[in-house]
């Protein structure tokens, strides 16, 4: 298996490969915020989450549109407000889909995972039918294409380092907001105990409709961001909706920690096993390997409870 | 809640009686054989759904993942028919005759081990019932032994759906890949595709279904399905109670795959192939789309509930194939939001009420004091 | 296609005695139907093919159709979902008794609709550039088979950039595990060179970074790819932030027309070589006049990949094998059909070979940034088509 390679080389295997995990970590942990925010705080399972990151992936290509469209001398930047827009777009329809949906089912969490597929195909069709059937690409500015050379063999991606620092800034954004600000102390209220929350004066609609709203608006930033690595389509979503929710699961609900640490130990596993065999039984594999797992020890790697 | 001494209670008894005339009498009448072969697919999902019925309504346990029973149900099937197909004498043109074109495609000289039992009917009856009923078994054990279930239940199944389809599609040298098995031909020598075939296999499959829901409406009425019931209000109070929870959630859950790779077996055999899409995540999703739009406590509406939501996915998708989706999607929110008993939800709410009042001012006119309260559950409940 | 003239149909000759098997003809119409995704996950690719069938049959009609009939359509919907094209299939055979069929993309839906084929007796015109490893009398191949497409554009590479060694990369499934086992044996074999990667990633795969870490390593002189669908998109913008200059690194693609190039953005891909039978790019009057039509009926924004060509090719051949017949009876046009030639082709000249699939040129378009391909070469003869190539198995 490593015959065929010198020592450097090997070195080499073994720092790109590190980085190819920590970028597919990085987009786990982007997409898998949001709905460990939802699922873990709340208790909602929200399977149209691919849909609201693919929202927040046409915001940025509508964005870059427009920016070549009329300010075609902003373009470099315009990258920072599609993000922003993504957020905000993404958020305003979840707080939408939590008024008109969700808050009707917060008793029935297997009813939620119905309802929540039947608003992902009714997005998906929305998206076929106004932004077309085709895939649309998405043109970045030139200072994000090409990669920072370090060595002989090993060269990094720059679209691969701002992924990353965006999921560092954000990551730690929601942490600061739910553990340490005045409102993320209202969301754990509620999670902890509702009756009691709304006694004491939180209005626990009102934070509920924040918290699904907050979810799915860094749902739309993980779309926007997505679109430096993969394909924008009506049914982009759909794909990484099993490994997201996995991640969760594995993490351990209502666990920021559990996420990030679940995230990571399967995109390493992921981006090794593919280094030595093939794309398709390296899933195979961590996800047999993340399922078998979760039976032994279903409360994931951190939980507080989980069993029912 | 009623409780019935009879096997079937008055409103049962109509929901049988209508169902058995339409599957056995109205529809072969009125349909030609390509129509009549729609609905024995239609059909296959209706094993699904009543299993469903079980595990999901009765028993609270919601499988995402019963695509996977299905599909292996379906494979066993397959593998036999194909084998059949592979003859000697039909496969000359191949560098190994005598094994499945799809082998020979990717460069496998023999018949793998794990194929040689499909070479023989019997055996593959008993793998139809057995292999998705131990895998059901291992699964069920590893979860509910554990005390895992509701959400995470549920999404750890959807995971082994997403893995299977995986499997099935990268090792296409022994499972066909994506593609599938195709042209399926004969069983023991007798041609399963020509029109009096098929409406042969249609009453085939609707005397298996039969068998389903008896078997199905047994097992509710025992003790074990009000058990189930019990589990599903208060799991707790049941195990206070003495009762391994485990073992009856492991049974309900392994009755639904053995029901489920039933419906499988039969797609296999009525629609000439199967294929990695009817094992992944959005058909088992949509295998529980038909239990809830048919009720799902109610077995007779997960029958309709099936037929009901195909059809419409056949017609509507013939003419407004834009729509389809956008119905689909708001099937489910309503399901959810609006008529969380489905169809016989609204049956028992508007229709039976009506009838029972029809039937009861008649009777009272016959003789006075008759008792009209005799159906007021839903009609399976 | 209102300002043509307009055709009087009926004056062909008698119904009973060109249509004897039962077909869906009468005096002035013969119906065909129109079998490809218009909904579902391969919408993206088979519009292109559903546009160019419809634009052929209106030309033919707007020539006096087929046998003085005028060609109507039933345009079904396979939904991405192969067991509704084999319903489709056998609903259009067998209630609405078309005469031809022109239909498919992916090697599954072929797959599921062959038997309902040969079962009833149709005819089937399929496009897409496949797999080889099949040959039916029902089917009329009009797109390349693998040893036709593939073969010479390894030659020319080959010699091009003195390539020595080759990298595989495909998605999971028949058509690229089967061009690369023949390229593989082509390379191994032939060439005398080597193969030093293979890697295959699930359909629909974004995460492309292991096998491009892998590339970097080997440095092989040739990327081979056949990845589908949206996974394009993922590679090769993956593939330029790696820092891997497609104008340096010789890249031949199978799987990349026109159409994909529309999603991954020319900036992405530009220096990559395909290797096909069409390029919208052709310079040839044929062409020039198809391009025109296409653009006119559905669009000045619309591309033409290799596969719409070849689908435009289909409703022709027909017509040709139709009145060479004289009948429509599906024996008679399965049997006249080797030997038909259509010299209006936007490829040029293409004939029926007797196995059913077509002679064509095979070219090597390099790609350009704004999302066309740049002819570099092409055969000098047609390349003769060989679904079970000896030696390649």
């Amino acid at each position: 298996m490593f015959g065929d390679y010198s020592i450097g080389d090997l070195g080499s295997i073994f720092v790109m490969q590190g980085f190819a995990g920590l970028i597919l970590f990085s987009v786990y942990v982007l997409m898998a915020l949001g709905l460990a925010i939802i699922f873990g705080q709340m208790g909602v399972i929200n399977m149209a989450h691919g849909e609201f990151m693919i929202l927040g992936a046409y915001v940025t290509w509508l964005t870059s549109n427009a920016f070549q469209e009329y300010l075609p001398s902003l373009f470099p930047g315009y990258f920072f407000l599609a993000m922003v827009l993504a957020f905000l777009a993404s958020g305003a329809l979840g707080m939408l889909v939590e008024w008109g949906l969700i808050r009707h089912l917060y008793k029935r969490p297997l009813d939620t995972l119905l309802a929540t597929w039947g608003l992902s195909l009714i997005l998906q069709q929305a998206y076929r039918s106004i932004f077309g059937a085709r895939e649309v690409g998405v043109e970045l500015p030139q200072w994000m294409l090409g990669s920072l050379k370090v060595t002989d063999t090993i060269e990094v991606p720059i679209n691969g380092v701002f992924v990353m620092c965006l999921t560092v800034l954000i990551t730690v954004v929601v942490a600061y907001v739910l553990y340490l600000s005045r409102w993320g102390r209202q969301v754990r209220a509620v999670v902890q105990n509702r009756i009691m929350a709304g006694a004491v004066g939180i209005n626990t609609e009102k934070v509920d409709r924040y918290t699904f709203g907050l979810g799915c608006g860094i749902a739309g930033v993980a779309g926007s961001a997505f679109t430096m690595i993969g394909s924008t389509g009506p049914t982009s979503g759909q794909l990484y909706i099993v490994d997201t929710f996995l991640v969760v699961v594995f993490g351990g609900a209502a666990s920021l920690l559990g996420t990030i640490a679940s995230a990571f130990s399967i995109s390493q596993t992921q981006s090794t096993l593919e280094f030595f065999m093939s794309g398709s039984m390296a899933k195979v594999l961590t996800l047999l390997a993340v399922v078998g797992i979760l039976m032994l020890r279903p409360q994931g790697l951190f939980a507080l409870k989980v069993r029912k | 809640m009623i409780i019935n001494s009879r096997f079937f209670n008055r409103s049962e008894l109509i929901g049988f009686i209508a169902l058995a005339a339409l599957l056995f009498v109205i529809l072969p009448l009125s349909l030609d054989v390509f129509r009549l072969n729609l609905v024995a697919k239609y059909l296959t999902y209706a094993f699904v759904a009543i299993g469903l019925v079980l595990c999901w309504g009765y028993g609270g346990i919601l499988s995402l993942g019963q695509g996977v029973f299905f599909g292996l149900g379906g494979y066993c099937m397959a593998m036999f028919l194909k084998l059949e197909a592979s003859s000697v004498e039909n496969t000359k043109i191949q560098s190994t005759p005598g094994i499945p074109d799809f082998m020979d495609w990717n460069q496998i000289t023999a018949l793998p081990f794990f194929w040689q039992p499909f070479h023989s009917l019997t055996l593959t009856i008993l793998l139809i019932i057995l292999v998705p009923g131990l895998f059901a078994l291992i699964i069920g054990t590893a979860m509910f032994k554990r005390r895992v279930g509701g959400t995470y239940f549920a999404i750890i199944t959807q995971a082994v759906a997403a893995i299977l389809t995986i499997l099935i599609v990268g090792q296409q040298g022994y499972t066909g890949g994506i593609n599938g098995m195709t042209d399926l031909r004969t069983l023991k020598g007798w041609d399963i595709r020509p029109d009096h075939a098929k409406v042969i296999l249609y009453f085939f499959e609707v005397f298996l279904l039969f068998g389903c829901i008896l078997l199905a409406q047994f097992i509710r009425l025992t003790k074990l399905g009000r058990i189930l019931v019990a589990m599903r209000e208060q799991e707790d109070r049941v195990r206070f109670s003495g009762y391994s929870v485990a073992n009856f959630k492991i049974f309900a859950f392994c009755m639904a795959a053995v029901f489920a790779a039933i419906g499988g077996a039969m797609f296999a055999l009525n629609v000439g192939f199967m294929s990695p899409s009817f094992v992944g995540i959005v058909p088992s999703i949509e295998m529980v789309i038909y239990t809830a739009v048919g009720g799902r406590m109610s077995i007779f509406g997960a029958v309709w509930g099936a037929m009901l939501v195909n059809f419409a996915k056949t017609s509507l998708s013939e003419s407004f194939p834009q729509l389809w989706l956008f119905g689909l999607g708001a099937l489910f929110i309503a399901v959810v939001l609006a008529f969380p008993n489905g169809l016989s939800g609204l049956w028992a709410d508007y229709v039976q009420p009506r009838i029972d009042r029809l039937l009861a001012s008649r009777k009272s006119k016959m003789s006075n004091g008759a008792d009209s309260s005799v159906a007021a559950g839903a009609p399976a409940e | 296609m209102a300002l043509l003239p307009r055709v009087a149909f009926g004056a062909g000759p008698a119904t009973s005695a060109v249509n004897t098997t039962g077909l869906a003809v009468t005096d002035t119409e013969v119906t065909v139907g129109i079998l490809h995704s218009a909904t579902g996950t391969m919408a993206i690719s088979e519009t292109g093919s559903i546009q160019a069938e419809k634009l052929a049959i209106e030309q033919i009609n707007a020539m006096g159709g087929v046998l003085g009939r005028k060609i109507k359509v039933i345009q079904e919907d396979g939904a991405s979902d192969w067991p509704t094209f084999a319903e489709k299939a056998k609903k259009l055979l067998v209630n609405d008794k078309v005469a031809s069929i022109m239909g498919c993309w992916t090697s599954a839906s072929r797959k599921a609709v062959l038997p309902v084929m040969e079962q009833y007796n149709g005819m089937l015109y399929y496009p897409t550039f496949y797999e080889g490893l099949e040959q039916s009398k029902n089917v009329i191949y009009t797109g390349q088979e693998a040893t036709q497409q593939i073969l010479a554009g390894i030659d020319w590479i080959t010699k091009e950039k003195n390539a020595k060694s080759f990298y595989f990369i495909g998605s999971d499934y028949i058509w690229p595990r089967t061009s690369n086992k023949i390229a593989r044996k082509h390379i191994e074999n032939f060439l005398k060179l080597k193969v030093v990667g293979e890697e295959y990633f699930p359909l629909g795969s974004t995460q492309f970074n292991s096998v491009i870490n892998k590339i970097k390593l080997t440095k092989p002189d040739v990327i081979f790819t056949d990845v589908v669908g949206g996974s394009n998109v993922a590679f090769y913008k993956q593939l330029k932030a790696a820092g891997i200059d497609l104008s340096k690194q010789a890249l031949l693609t199978i799987s990349v027309t026109e159409d994909e190039i529309d999603g991954i953005g020319g900036e992405n891909i530009a220096g990559a070589y395909a290797c096909m039978k069409y390029f919208q790019s052709l310079k040839n009057d044929n062409n020039e006049k198809f391009v025109a039509a296409f653009k006119k009926m559905w669009g000045d924004k619309t591309v033409i990949g290799d596969v719409t060509q070849a689908a435009y090719l289909g409703p022709w051949l027909w017509k040709a094998t139709v009145e060479k017949a004289g009948s429509f009876d599906v024996d008679k046009v399965a049997a006249a059909s080797p030997g038909i030639e259509f010299k209006g082709a936007p490829e040029g000249y293409v004939r029926i070979h007797e196995n059913h699939h077509l002679w064509s040129k095979t070219r090597v378009g390099r790609a350009k940034l704004d999302g066309q391909f740049e002819l570099v070469f092409e055969t000098a003869d047609l390349v003769q088509p060989d679904p079970f190539p000896k030696g390649y198995q």
